[in-house]
């Protein structure tokens, strides 16, 4: 199981936190990943594509849609970073 | 020493930073800290409390690499960061950080760096709640030019 995080409003979006999800065996990218995501929800799918949302796969952010996701265990969906 | 911390708890930078400062070497001649606190106003209005997101574990350490790296920069060796998450009552403590140094110039220059750091890339996400409701907050072109003029 892969747990999948979202943060700031892309966990309004998403109306939670994390899932828990079974990523079938053809997802192998961020972009597939973000592409499956949206055919399950359109809006979530749309907001994860927003420029500025960065992913972070097993808490090490992935800085192409190309980086592969297969066997993480955590990836997080972050909206552009506010600061504190 | 450097220590990092997010805190979910409040905190008292006045007795953080004393604990910080006695525990300082013969050859610290500078302290230098700054404190900021949650404002009850923002351009969209009052603000009754933000809510700050953090990722655990990946924020913290974002926080300590950056520290780490501003620190040894300006060859500081003792760093105090202490960063609130979760929900903060306007006019609490948000963050504190405190370097010593021999002289001033070095404690003053990692200080306003790692404060420019924290304030634009840190891993927060910011909400402010106020009688209107609440926002997500993203990073002003302000903090993003002060950001970018360390990198210069």
């Amino acid at each position: 199981m892969t747990r999948l995080l979202f943060f700031g409003r892309l966990r309004d979006v998403a109306g939670c936190s994390e899932r828990l999800v079974d990523l079938p065996s053809n997802i192998g990218t961020v972009a597939e990943l973000r592409a499956w995501i949206g055919e399950g929800d359109p809006n979530l799918g749309a907001a994860l594509e927003t420029r500025g949302v960065h992913v972070a796969v097993d808490q090490v952010i992935c800085n192409r849609a190309t980086e592969a996701v297969r066997g993480a265990g955590e990836i997080a969906f972050m909206p552009p970073l506010s600061g504190g | 020493m450097i220590k990092t911390l997010v805190s979910l708890d409040a905190f008292a930078p006045d007795a953080e930073l004393a604990r910080f400062a006695a525990a300082r070497g013969e050859n610290s001649g500078a302290a230098v800290s700054f404190v900021g606190y949650c404002r009850g106003t923002s351009a969209h209005g009052p603000v009754t409390q933000l809510e700050l997101e953090h990722y655990p574990g990946f924020t913290e350490a974002e926080i300590e690499r950056i520290t780490l790296d501003v620190a040894g920069k300006h060859n500081v060796a003792d760093v105090l960061v202490i960063h609130r998450a979760g929900a903060i009552e306007a006019g609490a403590p948000i963050v504190l950080v405190a370097a010593l140094s021999s002289h001033r110039a070095a404690a003053f220059a990692a200080v306003e760096e790692i404060m420019d750091y924290l304030k634009t890339d840190a891993p927060f996400w910011k909400r402010e709640v106020g009688p209107a409701g609440a926002r997500w907050i993203e990073p002003t072109s302000e903090d993003q030019c002060r950001r970018e003029e360390h990198n210069g």
